[in-house]
């Protein structure tokens, strides 16, 4: 690729202690980039520590180990003028558009909040611009003087998302943006972000666990699995020719809308549930559940290597003579 | 499930009305619900929040505060509406048994799994305590989890959701109900864990024949158990069908409309999904026509005034929508 390398990620690892002796290991070892203007897809089950990831991105955890360049730049290392711009540039969208917006402000305050901070648009100029940000996610511009509470989640999340594009940002990190939304109104949301997208040459990193939604919004997707990116490539790449078996056990438990398409299913299903990220598997950490798993999955940690161009996973099925 | 109509009757709900008082006034949550179950078979409720699915599904064991306003629910025959809470007491668990979408919090925090299973055993059955933990202890084994006699005297929290949700359909389906109500299952589960809970219920269909009835607003979820399907809008049913009718055959804009917004993992990224605009209307001041009005492309003056009546397409079949009606004009199939 020869697109402008915007986010850098290298070996991100992120582990809250639980008590004197043990640790979560939430995010363990996870390198990739994003480039301008693309859409990135992280998926998995809960717990698999695609939030996390997406919150250390943008600074609301410090690293346990490894790095994050935002342009080149270390953004753990950023000072001043330049961290400000970071956090201006660099915006989120949270998953409960109830829980991130504050209840005793109005919608005016809320959007216009991160205008305040970094001193732009003052004045007179100021309520305009909460007025075009509104009329652009979609909604009214008499709706600035109303509070949270008035809105159905579907405008709530416009409203987060309004706010998000209130400081001009390049990056978006969408954290689960429409689970909370009923199928109706998730739509709606998916096509905002999409045109916002195209207007506003917008880079998103894209956290879901609905893998339907994420193929469809998605560039390319990161599939995480226990602290672990286990495979990552296009998503038209992934769903036609998925390499690891964690995708394809993904894959195949995503119900389709279409009894037709059930009825004629094989359907792999695995036994047991995620492991605790306190104690992960030794070597693969998918090896507990996995279908294909040998002798070395348990001693050896797999390598984080390109099986095809553009294609990277994380398998041992796909290392050394079985390649 | 085509020889539905064949089969024996287990459940006959006519015009059921349930409204809750609020400070604000009444919110009519539904609003004249008609349906009908039958022996083994599945029937999903599909909607979205707010369209009174799950209140329609706890108003048929009377689990909601304010009993149902009008209509009626029989049960192989017998009126539930007029029953008194000590009669409905012998039927919850024995006769229908529910499961509710959030494992963690239906179950008792304090008390051992193998206690909670063998409840329902022992206020309805006869049974020794020896003769209720051996029967729990079958249960366990029915549902998958391992090492049941262990399992027995553990806590919920030692579960994890997955397991809890095992234990949920174990407890409801001790008694050997005829039905079993799940509303929203698998919401609050992971999708590899969801499909081992779907297997799970067709496993234990086949093997005891309850008939069941699922609460969701997963069209993926429906499309993969359910033979019949009845899709609800702001209190009303709007559509009922076989599963393949109304994937495929439907005739009601909503239901064109709920299944075009979702995307497809087969589907093609290029292809922008079309939502549907606007939101559900409040259902405190429901408008007197089709409620879905606001929001149809095909809207006509009448469906703003009149509420639409329903329409037979076939025996399984039927649809509430003034395009169905012969005085309407012909717009192109709605499923192309």
């Amino acid at each position: 690729m020869t697109q402008e390398k915007l986010l850098e990620v290298t070996n991100l690892k992120k582990h809250f202690p639980l008590d004197k002796n043990q640790v979560v290991k939430a995010v363990d070892g996870v390198s990739f980039e994003i480039y301008k203007g693309e859409t990135l897809g992280l998926v998995g089950e809960s717990g698999c520590g695609k939030s996390t990831t997406g919150r250390t991105i943008i600074n609301l955890y410090k690293t346990s180990d490894g790095t994050i360049r935002y342009k080149g730049n270390d953004v753990e290392l950023l000072r001043g003028k330049n961290r400000r711009s970071f956090y201006r540039r660099v915006q989120m969208i949270f998953q409960d558009p109830y829980a991130s917006l504050n209840p005793r402000m109005n919608v005016a305050m809320c959007i216009a909040e991160g205008m305040d901070i970094h001193n732009i648009h003052k004045g007179k100029d100021r309520l305009e611009r909460v007025y075009e940000l509104l009329e652009t996610v979609g909604l009214q511009r008499e709706h600035a003087n109303r509070y949270p509470h008035e809105f159905s989640g579907g405008q709530r999340q416009r409203i987060g998302i309004a706010r998000a594009l209130a400081l001009d940002p390049e990056f978006i990190i969408a954290d689960e943006p429409i689970s909370a939304l009923d199928v109706s109104v998730q739509a709606q949301v998916v096509n905002l972000m999409k045109d916002l997208q195209r207007e506003r040459n917008l880079t998103y990193l894209f956290i879901a666990h609905d893998l339907a939604m994420v193929k469809h919004i998605s560039d390319r997707i990161g599939v995480m699995y226990l602290g672990n990116i286990v495979e990552l490539t296009t998503s038209e790449q992934l769903y036609s020719d998925p390499l690891h078996p964690y995708t394809n056990v993904l894959l195949s438990a995503i119900p389709v809308p279409d009894p037709v398409v059930e009825e004629q299913r094989e359907r792999i299903i695995v036994e047991g549930e995620v492991p605790s990220p306190v104690n992960p598997p030794s070597g693969c950490v998918f090896r507990t559940r996995c279908p294909e798993a040998m002798d070395i999955c348990a001693t050896v940690k797999p390598t984080w290597q390109e099986a095809k161009p553009g294609h990277f996973v994380s398998c041992h099925l796909y290392e050394g003579e079985n390649r | 499930m085509t020889e539905a109509t064949t089969k024996e009757l287990l459940l006959e709900v006519d015009d059921l009305h349930v409204s809750f008082p609020t400070k604000r006034g009444e919110v009519q949550a539904v609003r004249g619900v008609s349906f009908s179950l039958y022996k083994g078979e599945t029937l999903a409720i599909v909607g979205e929040s707010g369209c009174g699915k799950s209140v329609t599904a706890q108003s048929l064991m009377r689990l909601v505060s304010t009993p149902p306003k009008s209509g009626s629910i029989r049960y192989k025959g017998e009126e539930l509406t007029t029953k008194t809470e000590k009669q409905m007491q012998k039927l919850r668990g024995l006769e229908m048994g529910m499961i509710f979408q959030d494992p963690m919090t239906s179950l008792n925090p304090v008390i051992t799994v193998g206690e909670q299973i063998r409840e329902g055993l022992l206020r309805h059955q006869k049974m020794s305590k020896d003769e209720a933990t051996k029967e729990a202890i079958e249960m366990l084994r029915l549902v998958g989890i391992a090492d049941p006699d262990k399992r027995m005297k553990q806590y919920p929290h030692q579960f994890s959701g997955g397991m809890r949700q095992r234990l949920m359909i174990a407890m409801a389906l001790v008694c050997k109900p005829d039905i079993l109500i799940a509303d929203e299952p698998t919401t609050a589960l992971d999708v590899t864990i969801q499909a081992q809970i779907i297997e799970l219920f067709q496993e234990i269909q086949r093997k005891t024949g309850v008939a069941i009835i699922i609460i969701t607003h997963d069209l993926g979820v429906v499309a993969q158990i359910a033979d019949r399907i009845c899709v609800m809008y702001a209190g009303k049913i709007a559509e009922t069908g076989t599963s393949y009718e109304v994937f495929k055959e439907h005739r009601h804009p909503y239901t064109e409309g709920i299944l075009k917004s979702v995307p497809r993992m087969d589907g093609n990224r290029d292809v922008p999904l079309i939502p549907v605009p606007g939101t559900p209307p409040n259902l405190m001041n429901p408008p007197v026509g089709c409620p879905f009005y606001m929001r149809c492309d095909y809207a006509m003056k009448v469906c703003k005034e009149v509420a639409p009546p329903r329409t037979d397409c076939n025996e399984s079949h039927y649809v509430h929508c003034w395009l169905q009606d012969e005085r309407a004009p012909s717009i192109k199939q709605l499923h192309s």
